[in-house]
């Protein structure tokens, strides 16, 4: 199981990296969010994995690691907020210059003012 | 504590100066006068010790723990340049008041010139050497503003910058030579390091440590080929010059020599370097001396000249050579400091310093010219004056070297030419311009000087003639003292004289004397010579090379940063991939000791539901909508993950934001284009699939060694004292806002500011919002679906119990104000949806802002409440209370600052997606982008 959730651990990094590769916003925040999932199991797992351990006293007899627990509950609202900071900075970019592209490029290929940017 | 204060006053001298603007400017030069001749009577006070052979030091300890201290000491080679560098600065002082017209600032002159005396002090009388360093950069930067004074002329801020980056480089390579110096060594102190010669010579390091430091010294004192920047420092005002150029900047360089002569000096290297060096400067610089028309630019070679004899008598292997290598500094810059200041005059009363126009100057100010040839002819080594004592003896210590085997016999032939070539350029600067006809085109009608401006050249020559004649009585005790901490020691026998008999160096004077002024009579053909030759010129050499670097640097940096995000994106996770990968391959294994779980069905289904949920995600990306849905996948598998491995506080805190955020994304959606355009080339997309499947290959792995590892956590204390010492069972709220609740107090705050940001950044955007969806068909004129109104009407009282339930139990059981107040948000983000906002804001008047203040400021006091019960921030008190009807409660002051976090996530969801949410209600535009 431990090998079934690092896969699946990886996975999530991958195709979140992947997606904050592309150029444009939306899938960024995409794999952003995707990204932050992974980082959130991650740290999670350091408290090791254990099944019907909660951590509320007097209802078992181990209890599974409450340390990660509580630094990852915060994690997620943070992860929260600075994922909004990001969708509304990518609504306020594409505003401001007029297209989603995190280079500012524009949409229209053929414009010769288009800065061409090495990739 | 009289060592600290001779650099302290000189630098308490220059803010003195720098506050005379007001005043005439005989009293701003009194003023500026009084710190450095109180430092250099305090000198003089104490160099009777120095001369009885006593090292005095002072120490204030700043960072013990690195060795680093502010330390002072005075030995005699200290003693020697601070007599040079208080007694000249005093005189030039005097001089620059005269020299300087009305309309150039005094003040400011006067302040860079006491700064940079502070800086020299500094160097010569350090005992650490990272100390000693600062006050070398401090040179550095204070001769820049002495060369650049005149600002307005080009050629001055062109040399100021000249200077700034020879030196400044040499300074970083010092730097270096000093930082492993002290590696060496183990300490960064003077006297450490210079009792350290069997240690520092016998390193592997000794090599490269020296040709740092003597790139340092060779810099600052313009040894070829580093020597282009000084000519072009003559833009700066001729007191400048003559401090600068004869006792102190370029002197800093053979000070640095002399001090480590103990330490680094005796091996092949040092005098294969140093004197080769000093020999093709001191060539180099007399030929070039003869070509120049500005007298200061005959000076300014006849100074690398000089310095290159300095230099080049430090790399000769004998001891008597060392010795003159420090008296001919203090000669040099007896008469080279004269000559500076005899030029002054010269230009200040004809109004150009050109050889060509100047002739026949001896009718118009006869005086000064006596003086200008005496110091002249000390230049020269003509008998009778100091520059004569110390060439002798230079000439002497040629002979007696085996530096280059059986072709030795060359330095001294060499030496007699250069001083040829002395001869002949200082009898170029007396006969051209006193002499040989009328002046042509003069600026000015010449006359004498000010009285009082020639008094510092007159005691300068006093001083040229003196230590000519009886050089015993003057410099003896100065030239042993510093003679003895050069050498370390051991002073070998030695008599300065005038006369020694007929011998050999006395006939390489001879011949030096009749070849120059032969070189000189037959001039013509040498010039017509030289201006066969192609020239070099250096400043455009320079310029054109620091644009060539410039250029390279800008190329280089534009390759790597070329202002593309995705790029620098890409490097970032290329970095990571290689910095964390690369420890893996040094891991024997992978997997650790513990007992794996077996996998069961659950766990199987949960993984590939939210592995198909990711990969569709990636799949789909360009349909915006559809990716959404399925990451909301992943989110909610999250969330069983964490129900799963018994995280239940974690999965309702997912499972909310997951609600949240999907619906935040929808709304984005709504600004932003509805599909992503097909962009990167297949090259593209698989490079980045590789770097992501890198990168998600080490994470797993990591993962997957941290999770098979048993598990040493510090979490039992957690759930040893969350009962008894925080008055909760659920251990994890506890933690949150008991044990760690200075933590959740900051990242509420970081809520808070993030809320903040983003109403910051949708105020007054001007949005254009789609009149259809990117389809072209337009939105449903029912926005607002009855349905949901009705029902979601309903639900806000239940759900608003629900939240209520879930934060009072937080502290005994799965809960909390994290959780309670993202289910209030997202109850009432239904009323938005249902409704519309504009519905809201009719019914429910509410700020966010404050709200979100409100709750920090709750959470802030509760902390600060312990205080006023004496004890340490956020002490969490608890008590059970035995209510009538309800039973036993708990109240804590924990439940207050939950409360403070109940209040803030409330607020900054509600304003990240209610202002969101306002946008999309304002008017709509026509235009579909």
């Amino acid at each position: 199981m431990e090998l079934l959730y690092a896969s699946c651990v990886g996975l999530l990094v991958s195709c979140g990296v992947f997606l904050i590769l592309r150029s444009r916003t939306f899938p960024i925040v995409l794999g952003l969010t995707m990204f932050s999932y992974a980082v959130n199991l991650f740290l999670f797992s350091s408290g090791r994995l254990s099944i019907n351990n909660a951590a509320v006293l007097g209802y078992s007899t181990e209890y599974a690691d409450p340390l990660p627990q509580a630094l990852v509950l915060t994690a997620i609202v943070i992860g929260f907020a600075m994922t909004a900071f990001v969708v509304i900075l990518a609504i306020r970019g594409r505003t401001d210059l007029g297209t989603d592209h995190v280079d500012g490029q524009l949409a229209d290929k053929n414009s010769d003012n288009n800065k061409k940017v090495k990739v | 504590m009289t060592l600290l204060w001779i650099p302290l006053l000189s630098l308490l001298g220059s803010i003195i100066s720098s506050t005379t603007g007001k005043l005439t400017r005989n009293q701003s030069t009194g003023l500026t006068l009084l710190m450095p001749v109180i430092a250099l009577l305090m000198t003089i006070s104490l160099a009777p010790a120095v001369f009885s052979g006593e090292v005095i030091r002072e120490t204030i300890s700043w960072i013990p723990l690195l060795g680093i201290n502010i330390a002072f000491r005075l030995d005699g080679l200290a003693l020697l340049f601070v007599f040079m560098i208080l007694g000249i600065g005093i005189l030039v002082i005097f001089y620059a008041r005269y020299y300087l017209s009305s309309n150039d600032s005094m003040p400011k002159l006067y302040a860079y010139l006491m700064l940079f005396m502070t800086a020299m002090l500094g160097i010569v009388m350090s005992n650490n050497i990272i100390q000693l360093w600062f006050f070398w950069e401090l040179t550095s930067i204070s001769s820049f503003l002495l060369i650049s004074y005149w600002w307005h002329k080009p050629d001055a801020r062109k040399g100021a910058i000249m200077a700034l980056t020879v030196t400044g480089g040499g300074g970083l390579a010092l730097l270096a030579g000093l930082l492993l110096l002290g590696n060496i060594v183990g300490s960064y102190d003077l006297d450490v390091i210079l009792a350290s010669k069997e240690i520092i010579q016998g390193h592997a390091w000794y090599e490269i440590t020296l040709i740092l430091v003597l790139l340092g010294a060779f810099t600052k004192s313009a040894q070829f080929p580093f020597h282009f920047w000084l000519p072009h420092a003559m833009a700066a005002p001729t007191p400048v010059s003559a401090y600068l150029h004869s006792a102190t900047m370029v002197k800093a360089g053979i000070f640095l020599l002399a001090r480590f002569y103990p330490a680094l000096a005796g091996t092949d290297i040092w005098f294969i370097l140093v004197s080769l060096t000093g020999l093709s400067t001191l060539l180099f610089g007399a030929y070039v001396a003869l070509f120049k028309h500005d007298l200061k630019g005959l000076l300014a070679y006849s100074t690398i000249s000089h310095l290159g004899l300095i230099t080049l008598l430090f790399g000769l292997d004998t001891k008597l050579a060392a010795v003159a290598a420090i008296f001919h500094i203090i000669n040099h810059a007896i008469f080279k400091a004269s000559l500076f200041m005899a030029t002054g005059i010269i230009d200040h009363e004809t109004g150009t310093r050109d050889m060509r126009k100047l002739n026949g100057m001896w009718r118009f100010m006869p005086y000064t010219a006596t003086l200008a040839m005496v110091a002249a002819a000390a230049m020269a080594g003509v008998p009778l004056l100091n520059g004569f004592l110390s060439k002798e003896m230079f000439f002497a210590e040629t002979l007696h070297q085996q530096l280059l085997g059986s072709m030795s016999w060359l330095i001294p032939v060499l030496a007699t030419i250069a001083g040829a070539l002395a001869v002949a350029y200082s009898a170029r600067f007396i006969h051209d311009v006193f002499f040989n006809g009328d002046p042509i085109d003069l600026p000015k009608q010449p006359s004498e000087p000010p009285r009082y401006m020639r008094v510092p050249i007159e005691i300068l020559v006093a001083l040229c003639l003196v230590v000519g004649i009886f050089p015993n009585f003057i410099v003896d005790d100065v030239l042993k003292a510093a003679s003895f901490a050069v050498l370390g020691g051991y002073v070998p026998e030695f008599e300065v004289a005038l006369w020694h008999g007929f011998n050999l160096p006395l006939l390489m004077s001879a011949i030096a004397v009749i070849g120059g002024l032969l070189l000189y009579t037959q001039r013509r053909y040498l010039f017509q010579f030289q201006a066969s030759l192609p020239s070099l010129n250096a400043k455009k050499t320079f310029d054109e090379s620091i644009y060539r670097i410039t250029k390279w640097c800008q190329r280089k940096i534009s390759d790597s940063e070329n202002g593309s995000l995705q790029r620098y994106l890409m490097l970032m996770f290329v970095f990571v991939l290689l910095f964390a990968g690369w420890p893996l391959f040094e891991m024997n294994q992978l997997g650790g000791q513990k007992q794996l779980t077996p996998i069961d069905v659950h766990n199987a289904m949960g993984a590939a539901l939210l592995m198909v949920g990711t990969i569709s995600t990636v799949i789909w990306y360009r349909a915006r909508v559809v990716s959404l849905l399925m990451l909301s996948v992943v989110g909610l598998m999250v969330s069983v993950v964490f129900t799963r491995f018994s995280a239940p506080d974690l999965a309702l805190t997912q499972l909310t934001v997951e609600v949240v955020t999907i619906i935040l994304l929808m709304l984005a959606l709504f600004f932003l284009p509805q599909h992503s355009p097909k962009e990167s080339s297949s090259v593209r997309v698989v490079r980045d699939i590789a770097i992501s499947a890198g990168l998600g290959i080490v994470v797993a792995s990591i993962c997957y060694a941290l999770i098979t590892r048993p598990l040493e956590s510090i979490s039992a204390f957690f759930l040893a004292n969350a009962k008894t010492g925080g008055g909760g069972t659920n251990v994890v709220n506890v933690i949150l806002v008991d044990f760690r609740g200075f933590d959740t107090l900051g990242e509420i705050c970081v809520l808070g500011i993030a809320a903040l940001g983003i109403y910051k950044l949708l105020v007054n955007l001007p949005l254009v919002i789609p009149a259809s969806d990117s389809e072209g068909r337009p939105w449903a004129k029912e926005r607002y679906p009855i349905l949901l109104a009705s029902i979601s009407q309903s639900l806000l009282p239940l759900a608003l119990m629900v939240s209520f339930y879930i934060f009072l139990r937080g502290h005994n059981l799965p809960g909390g104000g994290f959780i309670a107040g993202l289910v209030t948000a997202v109850a009432f983000i239904l009323q938005y949806i249902a409704h519309g906002s504009s519905w809201i804001v009719a019914r429910l008047t509410i700020n966010y802002r404050k709200i979100i203040a409100s709750g920090i400021a709750i959470a802030l006091f509760t902390g600060v409440g312990s205080w006023f019960f004496g004890r340490p921030f956020m002490t969490t008190w608890f008590e059970y209370f035995d209510i009538p009807f309800i039973g036993e409660i708990e109240l804590a002051s924990a439940l207050v600052f939950d409360v403070g976090v109940y209040i803030t996530v409330v607020g900054a969801t509600l304003m990240i997606l209610a202002s969101l949410g306002q946008l999309a209600n304002e008017p709509k535009e026509e235009v579909n982008t």
